[in-house]
């Protein structure tokens, strides 16, 4: 067998190959060295990179790269991988052109997280979980990255699930990666549960994908010879169920097992709390990785999505509907919660949502290459995003660290004039100390309700409201974590004037900032928002088309999006002057710094002035570097897509939209390109215009972090608690599903059943009223303690049911499974079929 | 059907299968459920030789009763406090007989010629397209290869040397090692084999500490 | 020559004694060597109709062979998570441990 291996056809196999097997080396080999390992990691992602650079590049290199009229032209290989009877099934892996653009996205973004992780991990003290687990960490990571380059290499929908289930294993360790956490361990089981339920349904699509086509390669399905096959499947007449053709419900079923992994409304209740894990993690689940995974898997499969429909001419099919509706609800929704969020990840998490939502609507009217440039270009600034907001809690902890042991910085030229006192306003003094010993003072006397809001601006209870089990937390956490009431050096009411701290980290985030709110003309995230909103419109104000079909689906993705995209312009702005703007309002930003803790004595040893400097800046320099380089990409990586026909940069772009011809070859037909129109800029101004200005109207100006947000002083105390509480969901997935079988399992409870069953329902409604104002809340009261009597009676008898299921005897779990696929096996005997 | 030294000998091994197999699930002292295991085991082995699988009756004798019926025998020991039980079986014993028994009478119907029979099609509906009944049929109509069929000759269609060489040892070594056969199933199966070991002594041995 | 189907109601019946075992036995050794019985029946399954449906084909031996390789994985890793719990709570009665649940 002769094989060339720089054949871009077989690189494409490799490229996953270097950080699964940096994976093997470190977990099983070269745990105990922490430089050995970190070096294994980065060095297998440049691997990874430089081969899938050389394919991005043959790829683009290429004429007629991807499908044109009667040639398929791109790049790939199989092997047999199950004989099965008469058919056999194929693995292998396949580049086209949104392939290869993925291939350029992902191994940046990989490359920048590894070596910022080294600097973000490395820059903890010794004695850190963080620290002690150094090196699992990189393992987990490389594995991740070895699990979302399958993904993008698959050439079939088997092999893209099961990098997909590799990331849906490696997110749940990383999230609880600090497992002495309580909150960090329900945030691992969240996530790995709720994208569970997504993950059983897309399974069951791909096998009936498998059932009904004989195969799940994406060419095979979608292209080559076989168009056939896709017109079959999308006839409702011929195939499927209940009016609903064979690709729509096999669509509904992948779509969801998006909804899932992207973290869409309803399923989107893991994201936030996901947040629990490493600031890495949540650059690499939010931007590279995970729930970029979701959008891709259904622009891969999109030409099933529209099979029987056409989006264009308003023709909506079922999965297209769903993705609509779903993605114009998450974006508005989540944007709005972003205000909301005072933990500045949250306000990430929040925002990433959203953005994912615009995709998913996007996907939803058929804008595919929109839908695939907003991917790319947010992942740039969403990565940048995240490692900046890390770089920042690390200067904030590092101020904490400072604050709490009464002196600054002297050796580093920090001067300690401002004194605490300075920022007291007759609190007293701001270390975090204090701040505790207050707090938990309050709660013991009965001052403060767990969920309440303290004077300080300070969060102290943990994702869910609840308060940690006291006992347990001071025995099992050791020293260097902080329980989850601690003030947390995430909160952006806290910070404030970091610019002067941190000016790298603060102007490579107003990059990534300007890119996510659409700064026109210069921003990545601006060009391809722009594109979204215009497919969305000039398809609404081009109405002849629609041969009398109503662009319903179009006009709400349009409606919810601007609006979204003006929420978005707002809390982007609000979080970035909160954090950087301003002056401090804490002692904590106030010695906020990223530099390394160095012993002086060492420091004065160090011969060279770069061994000097590398001693006080290498994690500075590690964390900060890869933010240079990325806020490059999300300011720049839009001018690939830009519309051939913008006023004054056609003459750049010689009248051709680059990004969308290279990735529309991914398509069987060509999607058109929708003609320019000026509107959709205008709107996309105006929508970044009010939102960004009015952020800067309110929170351009110095403030204490005791004063209310502005936001509160708007729009009342009740909505802000709501946005707070994030509408309710939380509390409402927590109370029906989980604490529903978890306390009545235990013992009957009628106290906390009202207290935190009814409350969640309680908190739901009172969002959808709350405009209406405190009476109608006392009348939701009297009505929900109406029937709280037999809510509560009905959920207690479904929890002593199922109690009996979960004996802890594995025979009698076999028994039940057993039983269930005898009556399965019956159902085929008996039934003639 | 004539008596032949085939049919004999299927007998006696379907015997030594299943009584030994009835037994490894029944019998009282788990020690003899592991000798019964063995006898099992053995019977299986005798079955691949009727099935002219020589090499496959071989790694069953070697691998089966060499290693795995003996690895059991060592844990039976390494355990034996727990080896007289006054109970063994469960309380759900009942439930599980008849789910034992309902899987079986699905099998069977499953792979039986009953199929061919009149009752059987009168319930199952054999004669309309696509029942369960004539799916089986089919299944059933181009089954076997003969090996004692004869030409008019009264020549065996297929020759005994054949018969015998139908898949060689030769044949599977080299389907392993060719990448159009079997390498990279090999491969992977060698590195479970390996994790397993050096899992099952991670798990088993004694902690240090 | 015996007919296919008498091996694969051989197969059928071994299958089953071995679901029995595995889901009556109290003993967790007994579970494993159900479980044994139940892969040997698949394999009787797949040699016999390697034999008489494609018998000039190599797959269905390989296939049996895998599955050798399989078994001997579980019974290895099955033996030593027994022994190990053996060790930690003194016994192997499956319903003893049962510490999985609410």
């Amino acid at each position: 067998m002769d094989v060339n291996w720089l054949d871009a056809n077989y690189l494409a196999w490799l490229i996953p190959v270097p950080p699964l097997i940096s994976f093997m080396l470190i977990i099983l080999f070269t745990g105990r060295n922490k430089v050995l390992s970190h070096s294994i990691a980065v060095g297998s992602v440049v691997l990874s990179f430089l081969m899938a650079f050389g394919v991005f590049l043959k790829a683009t290199g290429t004429d007629d790269f991807g499908f044109h009229e009667t040639t398929l032209r791109i790049f790939g290989d199989d092997i047999t991988w199950m004989d099965v009877g008469l058919s056999e099934f194929k693995m292998g892996v396949a580049v086209d052109p949104l392939t290869a653009v993925m291939l350029f996205m992902v191994p940046i973004a990989m490359l920048m997280i590894f070596i910022y992780s080294v600097g973000y991990m490395g820059a903890y003290p010794d004695d850190d979980p963080h620290k002690i687990r150094y090196s699992r960490f990189f393992a987990y990571l490389s594995l991740f990255a070895g699990g979302m380059l399958t993904l993008v290499v698959a050439d079939n929908l088997l092999l893209l699930f099961m990098g997909w289930e590799i990331m849906g294993l490696c997110s749940y360790l990383l999230i609880g990666f600090l497992f002495e956490k309580k909150s960090a361990q329900q945030a691992a089981v969240k996530a790995f549960m709720t994208t569970r339920v997504a993950d059983v349904l897309m399974l069951v699509g791909i096998g009936y994908l498998y059932a009904e086509a004989g195969t799940l390669k994406f060419h095979e399905i979608f292209f080559a010879n076989n168009a056939e096959i896709i017109e079959r499947l999308g006839n409702a007449d011929q195939t499927g169920y209940i009016g609903l053709s064979a690709a729509s419900i096999i669509g509904l079923l992948l779509v969801i097992g998006t909804i899932g992994k992207s973290a869409q409304f309803p399923l989107h209740a893991w994201l936030p709390d996901a947040m629990e894990g490493p600031t890495p993690v949540s650059a690499m689940i939010h931007a590279a990785a995970m729930v970029s995974a979701g959008v891709y898997a259904v622009i891969r499969v999109f030409p099933l999505l529209e099979a029987g429909g056409n989006p264009h001419h308003a023709e909506y099919t079922a999965p297209l509907i769903l993705m609509g509706v779903i993605g114009s609800i998450t974006a508005l929704g989540a944007a709005i919660l972003g205000v909301g969020q005072n933990d500045i990840k949250r306000v990430l998490a929040y925002s990433t949502i959203s953005q994912l939502g615009f995709m998913v609507a996007a996907l939803g009217i058929g804008a595919y290459v929109a839908a695939a440039f907003h991917l790319i270009t947010h992942a740039f600034f969403k990565a940048l995003l995240f490692m900046s907001s890390g770089a920042v809690i690390h200067a904030m902890e590092h101020g904490e660290h400072a604050a709490e042991h009464g002196h600054g910085h002297d050796e580093h030229g920090h001067d300690e004039h401002h004194t605490h006192d300075e920022h007291a306003h007759g609190h007293g003094s701001y270390t975090w100390a204090d701040l505790n010993a207050k707090i938990e003072h309050g709660i013991e006397a009965g001052h403060l309700q767990p969920g309440e809001r303290t004077p300080y601006g300070t969060d102290y209870v943990g994702p869910n409201g609840e308060l940690p089990d006291d006992a347990e937390w001071k025995t099992s956490i050791p020293q260097g974590l902080k329980p989850d009431f601690v003030a947390k050096p995430n909160n952006i009411a806290l910070m404030g004037g970091l610019r002067h701290k941190i000016p790298v980290t603060a102007y490579a985030m107003l990059a990534g900032s300007a890119s996510l709110v659409g700064f026109p003309l210069i921003t990545a995230g601006f060009w391809s928002k722009d594109e979204i909103i215009a497919d969305a419109m000039t398809f609404i104000t081009n109405s002849g088309q629609f041969e009398g079909h109503s662009p319903w689906l179009h006009m709400l993705v349009f409606f919810s999006l601007v609006i979204a995209a003006t929420f978005t312009a707002f809390y982007t702005t609000r979080m970035w002057l909160l954090t950087f703007w301003g002056k401090p309002r804490s002692a904590m930003a106030e010695h906020a710094t990223l530099m390394n803790h160095v012993d002086p004595e060492e420091l004065a040893k160090a011969q060279t002035s770069t061994k000097k400097f590398w001693l006080q800046y290498s994690n500075s320099a590690l964390m900060q570097g890869p933010l240079v380089v990325l806020a490059f990409f999300a300011i720049f990586a839009g001018f690939v897509g830009i519309h051939g026909d913008f006023p004054v940069l056609e003459w750049f772009t010689g009248s051709h939209n680059f990004f969308h011809e290279f990735v529309g070859a991914s398509l069987l037909h060509e999607p058109a390109t929708v003609p320019f129109k000026i509107w959709p800029v205008l709107v996309s101004v105006l929508a970044f215009s009010i939102g960004a200005g009015f952020a800067y109207v309110k929170y351009g100006v110095p403030r204490d972090s005791y004063e209310k947000d502005p936001v509160q002083n708007m729009v009342g105390d009740p909505v802000w608690q709501a946005l707070k509480d994030r509408f309710g969901f939380d509390t409402l997935y927590l109370a029906t599903f989980y604490r529903g079988f978890e306390w009545f399992g235990r013992v009957f409870s009628y106290r906390k059943v009202d207290k935190e069953t009814i409350d969640g329902i309680l908190e739901t409604v009172a969002v959808v009223f709350n405009n209406i104002g405190e009476a109608i809340k006392r009348f939701n009261h009297v009505i929900i303690d109406g029937v709280g009597d037999g809510i509560p009676q009905l959920i207690g008898l479904s929890g002593r049911w199922f109690r009996n299921l979960q004996s802890g005897r594995v025979q009698q779990y076999l028994l039940f499974t057993a039983v269930m696929l005898l009556a399965i096996g019956l159902f085929f005997v008996l039934r003639v079929l | 059907m004539e008596i032949t030294w085939q049919t004999i000998a299927f007998a006696a091994f379907a015997v030594m299968t299943l009584g030994g197999g009835l037994m490894v699930v029944i019998s009282r002292n788990l020690w003899h459920s592991a000798l019964f295991l063995m006898l099992s085991l053995f019977g299986t082995s005798g079955l691949f030789v009727l099935l002219v699988a020589p090499f496959l009756a071989a790694v069953q004798v070697l691998v089966y009763i060499g290693a795995i019926a003996i690895l059991v025998l060592f844990a039976i020991m390494l355990t034996r406090r727990m080896m007289g039980l006054e109970e063994t079986q469960n309380t759900q014993w009942p439930a599980a007989a008849a789910v034992a028994l309902v899987l079986f009478l699905i099998l069977f119907v499953t792979v039986s010629p009953l199929v061919d029979e009149q009752w059987f099609k009168d319930i199952f509906g054999g004669d309309e397209k696509d029942s369960l009944g004539q799916r089986i049929s089919r299944l059933n109509a181009d089954l076997p290869v003969d090996t004692d069929e004869r030409d008019e000759n009264g020549e065996l269609k297929v020759k005994p040397n054949d018969q015998l060489n139908f898949v060689t040892v030769e044949a599977i070594g080299e389907a392993l090692v060719t990448r159009d056969g079997f390498v990279l199933p090999f491969e992977l199966a060698s590195i479970l084999l390996t994790a397993a070991l050096i899992g099952a002594i991670v798990v088993a041995r004694e902690d240090e500490a | 020559m015996v007919p296919l189907w008498f091996y694969l109601v051989v197969s059928a019946a071994l299958f089953a004694i071995g679901a029995y075992g595995a889901l009556a036995r109290r003993n967790a050794i007994a579970i494993v060597m159900s479980v044994e019985l139940m892969l040997n029946a698949a394999n009787i399954n797949l040699v016999a109709f390697w034999r008489y449906l494609n018998p000039f084909e190599i797959n269905g031996q390989i296939f049996a062979a895998f599955v050798f390789i399989v078994a001997a994985a579980e019974a290895a890793v099955g033996l030593a998570l027994i022994i190990s719990i053996y060790r930690s709570r003194q016994t192997v009665i499956v319903e003893d441990v049962n510490m999985l649940k609410w």
